[in-house]
């Protein structure tokens, strides 16, 4: 904290820290700076969506394609698991090794249901002629929500990979840095989201 | 030069950093419901206002979905990922003004520039051509 | 070409005998270099041992301080490359006119232009300036590594992979033809169909992890290590600017990120964002890319203005002037290199009003760089200047800089662009303020910061022939293609028919070779610098009298840069602690908490780069794989939880004694 760094309450004629230093950690700051910069990408995903995104080339439009039940439980799947992974993060707090792992496992399920979700709708989509080449308003919408759901995806292997990592060493210090970490990447992912239900599809439909 | 003792009087950053793993701004149980519940209201309506056709303008209803998508973004940052002004000394906070306000710049700036372009570039009839200033 | 088997065409995609290009006298030659040159390379290393040392000391090493050097090695091989292509290029436009075709044909002489702007920004100015924040900004704030020190050993060689991509891309294939931000349609598909843009793409990409994982990592380090005591209002100018720098690099390089993602999907999967047809927008390319492309150039000049600072107040042996105001001007470009990025194409078509708001943004950001100048100016005014050559280079940059700088403003205005857009007036500007900016402030910053990191100074005569020469032979390269660019001739040509611009173009290679010799000069000067090593050596570790933390180590430093952690109670840390006669410690050491060194890094930015040349030719599997390798290797990197070490006080007391010998040497 600068703050702390900042510090000038020892006196003015002492030059060195004499001292064990010890810097922050800035792995949380680190990963937050990560996540500011992925919300950039993000931006220029939806940028693109809003310059192209009524390009139809004679193509189907949103109305013809979005299936707002459909997202409405996808939504549905990524709060669930959003709250999970927060149940996970205060047993980990209370230090309970086995809760953390048992809700993050249910983050996951949820997560892999979302993922299999959109890819259904995907395929769907591709099978029914309505794939990324045809036009410029379906290669941003595969773009962005893809984009989306890739990151999810790669959530879902650190997950799993974190759950192992907890199970050998137990919640240790870096292992409690690391499910923060992925606690701000799980719940960055429900705000992107936001943006691409409210934006792509509920304003799609309504064009 | 200070002995050990005296060092950790004059510097209290290291009473700090030994037991308070920084950045771990844990929620609480209360705060997740909240924000689920606030989440799955403000998921909700905006659904149902789009599905049900409830709401005779379009234009109405575009703006009140985006006035849910942006209360609801503010939402999940206080509740889920814990963004205040104090921790990691403002840094984090600072950094999502700044990344939201280039946010806003790419993608206002992208459609201004690019609304203008098409406006300005597009072919047009003849009859336009000859009516232009 | 005969069809060629479905197995082949599995294995290696479309790579083939036939990428190689033997029929081409002029790459072959310059592979037999090449080839010549490393060999004797890896010959040399060979017999002097030293491999062992260079992949356990240097290749795996996560000290900031020898990843600074190599990025700084890094920037100087490119340039040589970077330079190559720019006197083909004078040489080619000054013979190419009326019945001359030159040397070159267009597609090579495309490529060459090419190349030229990508090396030079991408792996030339960014490694140099990523080089000097990674070793200077740790040591200026009192640190012992940067915040994460494994990240930046791993950034680096991700820079390094993309550096050798584009190198692979002159023996294997071709480079892509389109200019250094590879414009859609022609970088589509459709026009682009060979491996040229997919090199560019797959290059810049992974180079570009490395980058912004720098830029973080410095951000970190520079937010959460500093010394006790210095707040922000008192942290040097170079760790400001580094700091603004490192903020842009964040925010800038996504959407470079993205949108060459956008680009590539056109080009392997057949979407159509920046086609002419299927409602694609090929202008949005445009749009995007100087949405990165404008910051992108402040991220290189802002911290050789943090060089020009810290040189011009140590050389004029005075405090900066307007230290608070020099901060404030760095932020405001900051914030402002945001709202300028339509400037690079009024011509576009987007109309009066859009293009006055940018025309009037980018001529308010001449405002804070022109206070820096006064700042500079002031500093300078009443001290007692020494014309070291470091202060040489920044008198070469304030005189011409501001000229490029003046240039910048008249383009900024919207008619004017409209004539002028696209010429060697453009041109003449950008090399005005890139190599009048950036280049001259690295090599003052490489003349300011080499006897720290060395132990001994840089040869003084070479250093000002190297000097004199890229100064005058900027101005005859560059003075006459500002001409040329009123005259209405526009870049990119390889050939012309009026015989009266030749004259224009041989006085512009002739400014080329001068160049050249300015850069030759400086090789000399590193040469003699090293043979002459003992009587250039500085004991001191503060050869310049400096004023900031950098010089209050030994030079070179050790590996922990500070046995003890000081303490900052002015802006000019270092001047403050000499000024009121400190005692530097020498006893009472203790155990200094290290990181480890690591091959991950090399190893992931290896699988890294295969995976980008599978890519390129198209050979799946080998793509698949090792993208697949490479988040294995990463989750297998995750595992190792063992990444420190301490180093005992007893070493640390040793090094430290012997410091402390060499300075009471000195003073007796």
């Amino acid at each position: 904290m600068s703050a702390h760094t900042a510090d000038t309450t020892f006196p003015p004629d002492s030059f060195y820290d004499t001292g064990e230093h010890h810097p922050q950690n800035g792995t949380m700051l680190g990963f937050w700076l990560y996540l500011m910069s992925d919300c950039l990408i993000f931006a220029v995903l939806f940028a693109m969506y809003g310059v192209v995104g009524a390009n139809y080339a004679a193509g189907p439009g949103p109305k013809d394609l979005f299936d707002l039940g459909l997202v409405a439980v996808n939504t549905a799947m990524l709060l669930l698991s959003s709250i999970t992974y927060g149940f996970a993060m205060l047993e980990m707090a209370r230090g309970r090794q086995n809760a953390v792992l048992g809700w993050l496992a249910i983050t996951g399920l949820f997560g892999l249901a979302f993922v299999g979700l959109e890819i259904y709708e995907f395929a769907h989509l591709i099978h029914e002629g309505a794939g990324p080449q045809r036009s410029a308003f379906l290669s941003a919408f595969f773009a962005l929500v893809g984009t989306h759901g890739l990151h999810v995806s790669f959530g879902i292997v650190w997950l799993v990979v974190l759950m192992i990592q907890v199970r050998k060493m137990g919640l240790t210090e870096p292992n409690r840095r690391r499910l923060a970490c992925l606690s701000l990447f799980w719940h960055f992912l429900d705000v992107i989201w936001i943006g691409v239900f409210t934006f792509v599809y509920l304003m799609g439909v309504l064009r | 030069m200070s002995t050990a003792d005296t060092e950790q009087a004059y510097d209290p950053r290291h009473v700090h950093s030994h037991h308070h793993p920084e950045g771990e701004a844990h929620g609480t149980f209360k705060g997740y419901v909240t924000g689920f519940i606030l989440s799955v209201i403000l998921t909700a309506i905006p659904f149902w206002l789009v599905m049900g056709d409830v709401l005779p303008s379009k234009q109405a209803t575009v703006f009140i979905i985006m006035g849910f998508a942006v209360v609801q973004i503010l939402v999940h940052m206080i509740y889920f990922l814990h963004m205040n002004t104090s921790s990691e000394g403002g840094w984090n906070m600072l950094a999502m003004i700044f990344t939201l306000v280039l946010v806003v710049i790419t993608l206002a700036g992208s459609l201004w520039v690019m609304f203008n372009m098409n406006e300005n570039m597009m072919p047009v009839s003849a009859h336009e051509m000859r009516n232009a200033p | 070409m005969q069809e060629r088997s479905e197995l082949m065409q599995t294995l290696f995609g479309r790579l083939t005998l036939e990428a190689i290009p033997y029929h081409e006298p002029i790459l072959i030659w310059t592979f037999v270099a090449t080839a010549i040159l490393g060999m004797s390379l890896l010959a040399y290393i060979t017999r002097k041992r030293a491999w062992g040392t260079l992949w356990n000391d240097w290749f795996c090493s996560i000290d900031h301080k020898k990843i600074g050097v190599m990025y700084m090695i890094l920037g100087i091989v490119m340039l040589l490359r970077g330079f190559a292509d720019a006197i083909m290029m004078r040489a080619q436009q000054a013979f190419a006119f009326g019945d001359s075709m030159g040397y070159l044909p267009p597609h090579h002489y495309d490529q060459i232009f090419t190349a030229h702007g990508v090396i030079m920004i991408f792996f030339v100015a960014m490694p140099f300036v990523t080089g000097l924040m990674n070793y200077v900004v740790p040591l200026q704030i009192g640190a012992r590594d940067v915040a994460f020190p494994f990240l930046n050993n791993f950034s680096f060689w991700m820079t390094t992979a993309g550096a050798i991509l584009v190198m692979m891309s002159l023996f294997v294939g071709e480079f892509a033809q389109t200019g250094w931000l590879a414009y859609p349609p022609l970088s589509g598909i459709d026009y682009s169909p060979s491996v040229g843009v997919d090199y560019y793409i797959w290059a810049l990409q992974i180079a570009g992890v490395g980058t912004l994982l720098s830029g973080v990592n410095l951000l970190v380090t520079i937010v959460k290590m500093r010394a006790p005591g210095m707040t922000l209002m008192k942290m040097p100018v170079f760790t400001w600017t580094a700091l603004c720098t490192n903020v842009l690099i964040v925010a800038a390089f996504p959407v470079l990120t993205a949108v060459l993602g956008l680009l590539s999907l056109d080009r392997y999967v057949g979407t159509n964002f920046f086609t002419n047809d299927f409602g694609g927008n090929a202008m949005m390319y445009v749009n995007l890319i100087w949405i990165w492309g404008h910051p992108e150039v402040y991220i290189l000049i802002l911290p050789l203005f943090g060089v020009f600072s810290e040189v011009v107040s140590t050389f004029s042996g005075k405090r900066l002037f307007g230290y608070t105001s020099m901060v404030y001007a760095t932020v405001v470009i900051t914030i402002l290199s945001y709202l300028v990025w339509l400037h690079h194409f009024f011509t576009m078509g987007s109309g009066a009003s859009v293009n006055s708001f940018f025309g009037i943004t980018t001529m308010i950001i001449s405002i804070p760089t022109g206070a820096k100048m006064f700042n500079w100016l002031f500093t300078m005014y009443r001290g007692r200047i020494k014309f070291d050559v470091p202060m040489l280079w920044t008198m070469g940059f304030m005189f011409t800089f501001v000229i490029g700088g003046m240039t910048g403003v008249l383009l900024a205005v919207p008619p004017a662009d409209f004539v002028l857009h696209n010429s060697l007036f453009l041109i003449a500007h950008f090399h005005n303020v890139i190599i009048g900016g950036v280049v001259f402030g690295v090599f003052a910053g490489i003349n300011y910061w080499f006897p720290k990191v060395a132990g001994f100074k840089l040869d003084e005569y070479w250093g000002k022939v190297s000097f004199w020469f890229w100064l005058v032979g900027f101005w005859v390269a560059f003075a006459p293609l500002y001409v040329l660019g009123l005259m209405g001739v526009t870049r990119r040509v390889s050939h012309f028919e009026d015989m009266s611009l030749q004259i224009w173009f041989q006085i512009a290679a002739v400014g080329a070779v001068l160049i050249g010799i300015g850069i030759l000069a400086f090789l000399v000067q590193i040469f003699v610098s090293i043979r002459r090593r003992e009587s250039l050596r500085d004991e001191t570790g503060d050869p310049w009298n400096g004023r900031t933390l950098e010089w209050a180590t030994s030079s070179p430093p050790p590996a922990y840069n500070f046995a003890f952690t000081p303490r900052v109670h002015d802006q000019d840390a270092w001047y403050d602690m000499k000024r009121r006669g400190h005692q530097r410690p020498t006893s009472g050491f203790v155990d200094i908490h290290m990181p480890k060194n690591t091959a991950a890094g090399i190893v992931l930015a290896g699988i890294s780069m295969l995976c980008g040349f599978a890519l390129i030719w198209h050979i799946w599997w080998l793509a698949a794989a090792s993208f697949f390798g490479l988040i294995a290797a990463t989750i297998i990197h995750t595992f190792n939880y063992d990444r420190d070490y301490h180093i005992h006080a007893d070493e640390v007391t040793s090094v430290e004694d012997q410091r402390t010998r060499q300075l009471a040497a000195q003073q007796g």
